[in-house]
């Protein structure tokens, strides 16, 4: 028996006239990389967006273990340990990669808010160290005393994966981790996202790499039009006629 | 790094306390060393440096700070009229009431941001002015500003001799005026750099500055950002009420042009000016604004004529004609130009002047 970490049921959420979901449900499993697939205008972003609390659903929940997420702030939803990576890299471009891994790594350990202005850090030594070994499970140590604004946008990405990393999250949302990314990059972020799977971190993944998709999900939820016309293990996806009509247009994979 | 960054912060406050302190002897030559504008230097400073962690790190703009200065300066004299003419408990008394007022106005201001949060703070600062002028003059004394008096209380202090005129402010015994007056604002200076060093040197102080570079991803990393902005403005507040204080120690009276929004903007003009988010560019700033304040304001034709005298007659005539206008009541003329000079040519102000100035020098010196 597999213990769900994610549950979303019921979601409805219409923009104006548009119906951008209706009525899905969706369960994660613990430790798994979970794929959310569909073509552009499907609705997977505005599925992640109300997973993270950045859309209120029109109707339905989004619960997270026992805890219901639909109605926290996001800063609420990061500390029970739900964290994501944006589509475009989002990351203090005014601070230095190390400055950018140590500030989630401050919120880890000191909570939403913590008054220390006098704390000196040099005294924070456990911080900077763990902050320094992130950076260099991603090779981002050797300009870890740049600013971030001069990285590359392969790099500004990897950066805000390890700001991601460094808060051992227990559910991380990726938003198209390798869009735009060189083949290179790209097999380099899933090789990296494997190894971190050992670590028993669940995973939701939007991807539109198919490359992507197979070589890393457990489970594929396809969605199409605002609801979820196929899920299960990348096989039965595969197999699905509904999911090469929608999808590929007929297509073979 | 950290060790070394520890031994780079006291050798910059020892430096820094030496040109404080020997602030009288080197603007000598530049004839600003005078007790009157040292003591501006410093006030000023203190109150550009209060605002830049709020500006420089978080980047919000208020627009209305200097309502926390005349409420500084407004609670000192209330604590001189009926305490004591004793320094510190005004000052006490002066930061705690600018920063409760602090959380009033940032408390409702920061549920906005950017522009809005800016006028928002304008407002609650000319509501402040207007204020002290109507409905609050029972505590203010509206337009004749709040003053001592002979018949003032002071319940701490002896009862004066009769026929004695009005006490001065003191610091058990040492009067407030001239040289002492300027020493002891330095001295507060100096601590007031020292916790801003120490704020920009903590965890605190870098997760405001994250909160500048990129307040949503701070939101979705966990941080409630309202009470980290919250702190940093009340922070800035009671800086404010201590410059407010200070200025009343140094002379005895609050009036409410103080906290109008002219002043306001003078702190932006000076931290802007100096360099936004440096530790020492805000002080410059503040220094040079007093300055020409005070020095090129009274500067006039004559004085003009004196100056350029070694030039023939002709060409004398004509470069007092030229600069005539930029000195005396022209004063602002000259500021405004620099202003502009500074924020198209260097936005990062004089710092990044001095920083560029040094790289050449560093550049230089490798090649020779």
């Amino acid at each position: 028996m597999t213990e769900t970490v994610l549950n979303v049921s019921n979601v409805q959420k219409t923009f104006g006239g548009l119906q951008a979901l209706s009525d899905i449900n969706l369960k994660v499993d613990k430790g798994q990389i979970h794929a959310i697939i569909g073509p552009n205008g499907a609705g997977k972003s505005t599925l992640l967006n109300v997973i993270i609390g950045r859309l209120a659903p029109d109707s339905g929940t989004v619960k997270f273990g026992d805890m219901i997420l639909t109605g926290m702030q996001p800063y609420e939803i990061n500390q029970a340990g739900v964290v994501r990576v944006f589509q475009t890299p989002e990351i203090f471009p005014e601070l230095t990669l190390l400055q950018n891994v140590m500030v989630p790594a401050f919120a880890k350990r000191d909570g939403s808010f913590k008054f220390n202005p006098f704390k000196s850090m040099a005294r924070e030594k456990a911080i900077v160290e763990e902050a320094e070994h992130v950076l260099e499970d991603l090779g981002l140590h050797n300009q870890m005393h740049n600013l971030s604004s001069s990285m590359s946008r392969g790099d500004k990405r990897r950066l805000e994966l390890a700001m991601c990393l460094i808060q051992h999250p227990k559910l991380l949302l990726l938003d198209e981790p390798t869009a735009g990314m060189a083949r290179h990059d790209t097999n380099r972020t899933i090789e990296l996202l494997q190894r971190i799977k050992e670590r028993g971190m669940t995973k939701v993944i939007i991807e539109h790499d198919m490359h992507v998709v197979f070589s890393l999900a457990d489970h594929i939820s396809v969605l199409a039009q605002g609801a979820i016309i196929a899920d299960g293990t990348p096989d039965e996806v595969r197999g699905n006629p509904k999911v090469q009509e929608a999808y590929l247009g007929g297509a073979h994979l | 790094m950290s060790i070394h960054s520890t031994r780079n912060d006291v050798l910059t406050m020892v430096a820094f306390t030496a040109v404080v302190l020997t602030m009288p002897l080197w603007l000598d030559p530049i004839g600003a060393a005078y007790p009157d504008l040292l003591q501006k230097f410093a006030i000023f400073g203190l109150f550009a440096i209060g605002f830049n962690i709020l500006f420089g790190l978080t980047g919000y703009l208020s627009f209305g700070h200097a309502a926390f200065l005349g409420v500084g300066s407004y609670a000192a004299v209330w604590s001189f009229k009926l305490l004591t003419m004793n320094v510190l408990p005004a000052i006490a008394f002066a930061i705690i009431v600018s920063g409760v007022f602090a959380v009033l106005i940032g408390f409702i201001s920061l549920r906005r941001s950017g522009i809005y949060f800016s006028i928002l703070t304008l407002a609650f600062a000319q509501m402040s002015y207007n204020m002290a002028y109507s409905v609050l003059t029972p505590i203010t004394n509206g337009e004749t500003s709040l003053q001592l008096a002979l018949n003032d209380p002071r319940i701490l202090d002896p009862v004066a001799e009769a026929g004695a005129g009005l006490p001065s402010t003191e610091l058990f015994g040492m009067s407030m005026r001239g040289y002492s007056g300027f020493y002891f604002c330095a001295v507060l200076l100096i601590i007031g750099f020292y916790i801003s060093l120490r704020i920009f040197r903590s965890p605190f102080g870098m997760k405001l500055r994250a909160i500048k570079s990129n307040q949503t991803r701070m939101n979705y990393t966990g941080y409630n950002t309202r009470p980290y902005l919250l702190s940093a403005f009340v922070i800035s507040g009671m800086y404010a009420g201590l410059a407010g204080a200070l200025l009343a120690i140094t002379d005895p009276l609050a009036g409410a042009e103080r906290m109008q929004w002219t002043a306001s903007g003078e702190v932006v003009l000076m931290t802007i000016l100096g360099g936004v988010g440096t530790l020492v560019g805000p002080l410059l700033g503040a220094g040079l604004i007093k300055y020409f304040e005070n020095i090129f304001s009274s500067y006039n034709e004559r004085v003009l004529h004196e100056i350029f005298s070694f030039l023939p007659d002709a060409l004398e005539n004509l470069v007092v004609f030229v600069t005539n206008p930029f000195v005396g009541e022209g004063w602002h003329l000259t500021l405004g130009t620099l202003f502009m000079v500074i924020v198209i040519f260097l936005p990062g102000g004089i710092m990044e002047g001095m920083s560029r100035l040094g790289r050449l020098f560093r550049f230089g010196r490798k090649e020779g």
